[in-house]
């Protein structure tokens, strides 16, 4: 997983034309899967969550296992702009729950980024505690261990209701992600993105050549955690409810197995992880709890020992042996 | 005439250990100036601290007069200090070109620009294509810097540091870890260097030093033992009881 | 008065058993630089190992205690030697994810073998109520838990301090390859310091099982708090995992007791704001 070997001056393709499979497959399950918007949508949620979790962990080398924290913020400040503030509009309690996630990211990653190693692992986790903590006990505010009910999502601007077929929410959730992936791509390609990777692969030289390291890690903190809760505020728009599970301790381990499993420091395990992780949770979770939380565990394992590059690691193996052969 | 990098009674402690002794050092413009001395005699101390990878217990360290002892390192990189690392410090899952842009890069500020994709920046790639070739590893510019011999890693580490367009090079044992056979290759290189950089270098091969050094400063157990010509140094009987005899090859 | 003696008790008591659990995820810290988030495992199996001998099998509480040394000792030995060696060095991203997949694989293990109810245990008869000490009332259990604590703390300075092994670990901790070079066989002390590490894990849990209740989600549950005693001591400092451990165990019995709507609220709070200041914590290196 250090091991990502990522190419940025050399001249190269602007394009692949293998980058238009997820937004084929994702026009193509709006029509012929309209049964499953609902799994679907949240799948796109997902996707956006853990593309905000690669530029942090993958790219900048940062190990948060508190990052789920911003997604809850950015959920709660959805709803709770809705419930207390009586703000309807989807597009407006976005850039809400954008704000206040990425100003927490900015307030704690200038504390956090200071440690290193478990410390800074621990306060990752200590900040999430902290936050988990506050909005357990503000109940009026929260709506505490119930969650926040009541959440009234206004039409898309002001045209499209949002159906209870889901339909809406997938479109909605689709652009969305198109616009996150966009941005992310641009960046992760430019030079602001290969002194990202310079930082992770060799901090001591990044401070030998002069960059600012900290300044560089706690922007790009901050928009990881603007961007996780965009994915939050998608998700109270999507399903009109926000749990305390949203900020919980569980959903950060679930979606640093989901970009393990699908390929960390690529951007594209973003896309893959999600989508095996949540559709294998939907069908064998339900059936066998216990054995999913076993499952996962020794996945998990098997994966760090034997397949460090995920998915998308074993399909470029695959793929040179193909060339070999 | 002031020095291009100047040290003036340099003092540094580690607990009961004194590791800088009151060192007063000069490196004038254009030098070719070597360090050297015993394991342990505080070379690398000696550059840590005029990088600022160290604070000084006392003393202070002068850049073009100007007092820069207690400059953060990336403000003494951005002041024109340049350094290698006596082991490489290099990002081995990149390939040459990443490795010399990226500092090229951090030079210029382009490092801060998100729009526009890296290997568009063609002012970028040039000139460390440019510096690639006047280090004669242009042919594995496209190579990931793990996959190549040590003795081109060693050429990619002095590429990083001139990719910053250094006034001042410090460079550690330059050709350290490198076969002797090879090891020409990069006092080659440094012969070709612009004259108007400074440079100070660590390096323990006697034949490197002499072939390549104008001027000669000996350290031993952090302080300075005596500093001169080549030749004097070669003349002076310390040096040659304590060090000469031992240390060829 | 009564109360602040009171709430100083019980929080020394939480701090004892927040100490015994994590000192040796410190000194393994320090020791292999591994970011092993998987610790809090050891103390569980220590908690349900205590509560099975016990209940089951009617094992003396003394002995129950050894026995949950002993088997988190094991366990500790046999995961270090399968999985963790082979991470020795690595990043810490797959640090990191090992850990969390052995707390996935352990949580589902004991959900499966127990349920997912908090188990309770019967404190032996001369533990349970009051002693009467220096004229006041103390819960007997909680004195013990000192007690013991206090006799630990002894052992481990001694064994650190005054045994080979002990100097092994010091000159390991402060420098690895020089230890290495003048033949220090540190493989087989980071196998023996991490088995002494669990064990010592096994022992916390099962003498904390009042105070750290013991169900399946308790290694994420105690994550947090395990982690803030070590980076707040600074790793690899057994003093300052001490002072750390109860100053914790303190700071949250106070804020628990005093200010209960705020919880454990303050506590992060502080702890967060101590170490964004001081990131190598009470007694580590700064950097």
């Amino acid at each position: 997983m250090d091991g990502q070997r990522l190419k940025f001056y050399l001249p190269r393709e602007p394009f692949e034309i293998t980058e238009l499979i997820p937004w084929v497959l994702g026009i193509a399950v709006f029509f012929l899967l309209p049964e499953y918007l609902a799994l679907a949508a949240r799948i796109l949620i997902f996707i956006i969550l853990v593309l905000s979790l690669d530029l942090i962990v993958g790219y900048a080398g940062v190990v948060s296992l508190g990052h789920g924290v911003f997604f809850g913020v950015g959920a709660y400040a959805a709803g709770i702009a809705s419930v207390s503030l009586a703000i309807h509009d989807p597009l407006i309690q976005m850039l809400i729950a954008a704000a206040c996630a990425g100003l927490l990211g900015l307030l704690s990653g200038a504390v956090v980024l200071r440690g290193r190693g478990l410390t800074l692992i621990m306060l990752t986790l200590a900040v999430a505690s902290l936050v988990h903590e506050a909005a357990n006990r503000a109940t009026q505010l929260t709506g505490g261990a119930d969650g926040l009910t009541g959440v009234v999502i206004g039409p898309l601007l002001g045209l499209f209701r949002f159906d209870m077929f889901g339909k809406t929410a997938y479109v909605y959730s689709l652009v969305v992600l198109f616009m996150v992936w966009l941005l992310l791509r641009t960046l992760c390609r430019s030079p602001f993105g290969a002194s990202l990777i310079g930082i992770h692969q060799n901090t001591m030289r990044m401070h030998a050549i002069g960059t600012p390291v900290q300044r560089q890690l706690l922007f790009t903190y901050t928009l990881a955690a603007a961007i996780a809760g965009i994915a939050g505020a998608l998700l109270t728009q999507t399903s009109s409810f926000v749990g305390l599970n949203t900020l919980g301790f569980e959903l950060s381990g679930e979606i640093l197995v989901m970009l393990i499993l699908g390929g960390v420091g690529r951007l594209y395990g973003a896309f893959v992880g999600p989508v095996v992780f949540l559709v294998a949770q939907d069908y064998l979770a339900k059936q066998f709890p216990e054995n999913w939380y076993l499952g996962i565990g020794v996945l998990l394992i098997v994966v760090i020992l034997y397949a460090r590059g995920g998915i998308l690691g074993l399909f470029d193996l695959l793929v040179k042996k193909g060339v070999k052969a | 005439m002031t020095a291009t990098l100047e040290t003036i009674g340099l003092y540094r402690t580690f607990g009961a250990l004194v590791v800088a002794d009151h060192i007063d050092f000069r490196l004038e413009k254009g030098a070719r100036h070597a360090l050297i001395g015993p394991n342990g005699a505080g070379k690398t101390t000696f550059i840590n601290l005029l990088t600022g990878r160290l604070r000084p217990s006392a003393g202070q360290v002068l850049l073009n007069g100007v007092d820069i002892t207690f400059d953060r390192p990336a403000a003494r990189v951005k002041a024109g200090i340049g350094r290698t690392f006596q082991i490489n410090a290099l990002f081995n899952d990149l390939t040459v070109l990443d490795n010399v842009c990226l500092s090229i890069a951090e030079r210029t500020g382009a490092s801060r620009l998100m729009l526009k994709p890296a290997y568009r920046h063609g002012e970028i790639v040039d000139e460390a294509m440019a510096l690639l070739y006047a280090l004669h590893i242009h042919d594995v510019c496209d190579r990931f810097v793990s996959d190549l011999p040590y003795g081109k890693q060693r050429l990619v580490e002095i590429a990083i540091a001139l990719g910053l367009r250094p006034s001042v090079l410090l460079l550690d044992e330059p050709a350290a870890g490198v076969p002797s056979h090879e090891s020409h290759v990069i006092f080659d290189v440094l012969e070709e260097f612009p004259k108007d950089i400074s440079i100070l270098f660590i390096e323990h091969d006697m034949d490197l030093v002499f072939r390549f050094a104008e001027r000669i400063t000996v350290l031993a157990g952090g302080a300075t033992l005596v500093e001169g010509t080549p030749d004097e140094i070669r003349e002076n009987q310390i040096v040659r009881d304590v060090y000469l005899g031992e240390s060829h090859g | 008065m009564l109360e602040i003696i009171n709430v100083m008790f019980h929080g020394a008591a939480f701090g004892m058993v927040l100490y015994v659990i994590t000192v040796g995820l410190s000194i393994t810290m320090g020791l292999m630089r591994f970011a092993n988030l998987a610790h809090g495992i050891f103390a569980m199996v220590g908690g349900y190992a205590l509560i099975v001998l016990m209940g089951r099998y009617g094992v003396p509480y003394p002995v129950a205690l050894g026995l949950a040394f002993v088997a988190s000792c094991l366990m500790g030995y046999v995961l270090e030697r399968l999985l963790y060696a082979r991470f020795y060095g690595d990043s810490e991203l797959a640090q990191v994810l090992i850990s969390i997949g052995l707390i996935f694989v352990a949580i589902a293990l004991v959900r499966i073998a127990f349920g997912p109810q908090s188990q309770r245990v019967d404190l032996p008869p001369y533990l349970q109520g009051q002693w009467h000490i220096f004229g006041l009332d103390w819960i007997a259990y909680r004195v013990f838990i000192i007690v013991v604590g206090a006799l630990l703390i002894l052992a481990l300075w001694f064994g650190i301090e005054r045994t080979r092994w002990g100097a092994k670990v010091r000159a390991a901790v402060d420098n690895r390859a020089m230890a290495q070079s003048i033949g220090i066989d540190t493989s087989h002390i980071f196998s023996l310091t991490f088995m002494l590490g669990s064990g010592l894990a096994g022992l916390g849990g099962a003498l904390g099982v009042e105070l750290l209740a013991v169900q399946p989600g308790y290694p994420f549950e105690f994550l947090v708090i395990f982690l803030m005693v070590v980076a707040l001591g600074g790793i690899g400092s057994l003093r300052g995992t001490f002072f750390a451990a109860l100053l914790i165990g303190l700071t949250d019995t106070a804020c628990k007791y005093w200010i209960p709507e705020l919880g454990s609220f303050l506590l992060y709070g502080l702890v967060i704001v101590f170490l964004g200041l001081r990131p190598g914590g009470l007694f580590g290196a700064q950097t």
